[in-house]
């Protein structure tokens, strides 16, 4: 990059532009027509498939080649030039913090990329500093370990790296969907202010449009390229300012599972309380991932003094800020953890005879006792397809398949019977990690952050169907920062702080 | 298992000497024992790692934390050639089955304290070496391809990641109902089971790393370095210093006659 371009805002031009990944047999975009000026910032919308990640990485210059097999048609302009042969022109955030930190201290990874760019030295340094001030980690080392970061932290150090690049085109491909809701403000706001500074072009595509809405002057709405009947339609479906858009077409969008501001999506209301019996408590508990590796070992746990109760047919929200522990509560809870300390009692209406702590469970015991959702779906797949995912749980506790298949129906996933786990989008992942835990029948249902990064409908149907479970007299743990989908479970509360505890059902 | 990786608080002489000169002097120690099997060399290379210590910032309860593994298979080394090796002198110990003997004792101890001081230079080194800092010094110092040292690098931040999955991938497991207990055909099992799911993870992850790392600008031919590796005056001691030990073992194993080179 020429000293002349760094940090000139960027415009962005695609006519007639296609992409079809190498061994797909439909196109991820297809005549794509699309200009964006230097300097004006775009929310992108559309449903999962419609593109929008295929277009951020183009733009990135990281699509690969042709001759990987793939298939470009049109043209994509990155200031009257193609993308690729531009390194540093665009820089990309993505969805995973973990992978988008590269070194293991904070100055060497913001340093990163502005190397790569041939930088000298002592300007490396100085767009370092400049960087971590404009995303407000200037307060830390330059040789603080990058793994004590938080999930914000980790996103504004990605962004203070791009920023020493001086890109005139920031990209940002869902970069808060893995964040609490602090953490979704820190990296809006560093956003926010870093480009008022630098006047960067910027895109980003975001579920959740109340976020963004105002720091953007437009929206643009994708559409897969060819319609489900098979007919080409315009890539793009609506583009114009945020409110005229959201006004024009708030319904539809919201349909499409778009968070739209000012719109909650609808769902099935608690109709009774529950019986109240009481299933499972902890009693004065301590928690920690930790394992003392030698006897006497002291760890510190992550939280400590913790008293809950699960009651049938009623939810249990879990909430506090990072690091407080929650997590690692609700999977000592689970029986999946041992407790550091205190005990997880559970009673004998859940136990039927398996003994009072459920980490002493077998495994097959657990599971038709108490069923957990993990943060991420992937983690729980155990097989390459669908139906045999949702068998494993019933083959376990050697019971037929009748659940299997009202669970596929009721879950939406009954046309993905076949498909292999890993290939399905986030919100069937999502459906399919909680469809596989109840084949189960458990009485208790542990969920870690089950909204995070769901789109609007995935959302509302999973409200909606643990709400039928909590009528039907499942108890239901869940821990999560989303007060909407706590509201709609009702029940009782439990906030774990950021030291010690202050705990007890509220 | 994160931070341990890291040399966060670690202020000792050594972590500022350079990384290339430090992995100069662990490679003329090791090439020196890996020569001969016998417990002068093994025991003289040993004290003088011993001494460096304090130097390194390394303690007992550190050096057991760090090389454990390292440590027990230098033990268990030596126990089986014990046991194991032919025997010569007088007999201490015969259970029918095998014997100790003067002559494979003496085998065995050397084999065991080899192991050790040929593992104590590495773990010296990793205690007071970031590995950012030795991957500076390997591109710019000693010329590899930057590519492949700052890959390897990012990699390695994912291997601390990995760890922790690993046990997160075992509860989900658990909570699919697919134990880890039972016969051992049954854990084998499930150890393989929950090594797909790890290598799946791995993999996602290493690919999104990669497209991070190439959107920042990564695998152009030109590249500047935010930290220059340099040499100092320290470097050539630190280099001299693991030379006079592997010169030092030599020398007391050639004058007490026990010098064996493994492959005369």
């Amino acid at each position: 990059m020429s000293a002349e371009t760094a940090g000139r805002p960027a415009a962005v031009s695609a006519r007639g532009w296609g992409w079809r990944h190498a061994g797909r047999a439909v196109p991820a975009v297809h005549g794509l027509d699309l200009e964006i000026q230097a300097g004006e910032r775009v929310l992108l919308l559309g449903a999962s498939g419609a593109g929008k990640s295929t277009l951020l990485h183009a733009l990135a210059g990281v699509l690969g080649d042709d001759d990987d097999g793939a298939d470009e048609s049109g043209s994509l302009l990155l200031d009257g030039a193609a993308p690729r042969g531009q390194r540093g022109r665009a820089g990309l955030m993505q969805q995973d913090p973990e992978t988008q930190v590269i070194l293991s201290r904070l100055g060497d990874d913001a340093a990163f990329g502005a190397e790569n760019l041939a930088v000298p030295r002592p300007e490396i340094w100085r767009r370092v500093h400049e960087a971590l001030e404009d995303v407000g980690l200037a307060g830390f080392p330059l040789d603080h370990p990058t793994s004590a970061l938080s999930g914000g932290q980790k996103q504004r150090l990605a962004l203070a790296g791009i920023l020493a690049m001086r890109p005139g085109l920031v990209l940002l491909d869902e970069p808060t969907a893995n964040l609490d809701p602090a953490g979704v403000l820190e990296v809006r706001d560093a956003v926010g202010r870093s480009l008022d500074k630098t006047g960067a072009t910027l895109i980003v595509v975001e579920h959740r449009v109340a976020v963004w809405k105002d720091l953007v002057d437009r929206i643009v709405v994708l559409q897969p390229g060819a319609a489900p009947s098979g007919a080409q339609q315009p890539a793009v479906l609506l583009d114009g300012p945020p409110d005229q858009v959201l006004a024009q077409a708030g319904r539809m969008l919201a349909a499409a599972g778009v968070w739209v501001p000012g719109q909650v999506p609808d769902t099935r209301a608690r109709r009774n309380a529950g019986t109240g019996q009481l299933l499972l408590a902890a009693e004065d508990l301590s928690v920690s991932r930790e394992r003392p590796r030698r006897r006497g070992q002291r760890i510190p746990p992550v939280q400590a003094g913790i008293s809950a109760e699960v009651r049938a047919g009623q939810a249990l929200t879990v909430t506090g800020p990072n690091g407080a522990g929650k997590s690692t509560f609700a999977l000592t809870l689970a029986g999946l953890l041992a407790p550091a300390g205190g005990k997880v009692v559970a009673a004998e209406a859940l136990a039927a005879g398996a003994g009072p702590d459920p980490f002493r469970w077998k495994a097959k015991h657990l599971i038709s006792r108490i069923g957990t959702v993990f943060q991420e779906p992937e983690h729980q797949f155990v097989t390459g397809r669908v139906l045999d995912e949702l068998m494993v749980g019933p083959r376990q506790l050697g019971r037929g398949g009748q659940v299997v298949d009202e669970l596929l129906q009721r879950l939406r996933l009954d046309h993905l019977a076949e498909a292999n786990p890993y290939t399905l989008s986030g919100g069937e992942k999502r459906r399919l990690s909680v469809a596989t835990v109840l084949a189960a029948h458990p009485r208790v249902l542990v969920l870690d952050e089950p909204t995070f990064g769901q789109d609007a409908c995935t959302w509302a149907e999973l409200a909606s169907f643990l709400a039928e479970l909590l009528d039907a007299g499942t108890a239901v743990v869940s821990v999560t920062h989303d007060e909407e989908f706590s509201a709609l479970l009702g029940g009782a509360a439990l906030r774990l702080g950021s030291a010690r505890l202050q705990a007890g059902a509220a | 298992m994160r931070q341990a990786l890291t040399l966060h608080g670690n202020t000792a002489l050594l972590t500022r000497a350079n990384p290339l000169a430090k992995f100069a002097a662990v490679v003329s120690i090791t090439a020196v024992l890996a020569l001969s099997i016998d417990w002068v060399s093994a025991t003289t290379a040993l004290l003088g790692e011993f001494a460096l210590f304090g130097l390194a910032g390394l303690t007992l309860r550190l050096l057991w934390q760090r090389g454990w593994p390292l440590i027990l298979a230098a033990a268990l080394g030596g126990w089986s050639t014990t046991i194991l090796a032919a025997d010569s002198g007088r007999t201490l110990l015969d259970t029918g089955i095998w014997s100790i003997s003067e002559g494979s004792l003496e085998l065995g101890l050397g084999f065991m304290l080899r192991g050790l001081a040929i593992a104590l230079p590495a773990i010296l080194l990793m205690s007071c070496t970031d590995p950012t800092d030795l991957a500076d010094a390997l591109a710019q110092k000693a010329r590899l391809p930057h590519r492949f040292v700052l890959g390897t690098l990012a990699a390695m931040r994912l291997v601390g990641l990995m760890a922790e999955e690993w046990q997160t991938i075992g509860m989900a497991r658990r909570a699919r109902g697919i134990g880890s207990h039972g016969s051992p055909l049954q854990r084998l099992r499930a150890t393989l089971g929950q090594s797909f799911g790890l290598l799946v993870q791995a993999v996602r992850r290493a690919s999104r790393l990669a497209v991070t790392m190439e959107a920042r600008g990564f695998g152009g031919a030109q590249r500047s370095w935010a930290r220059e590796s340099t040499f100092s005056r320290m470097d050539l001691w630190v280099v001299l210093g693991g030379m006079l030990i592997a010169a030092a073992s030599l020398a007391a194993a050639v004058a007490a006659g026990t010098w064996n080179l493994v492959f005369a």
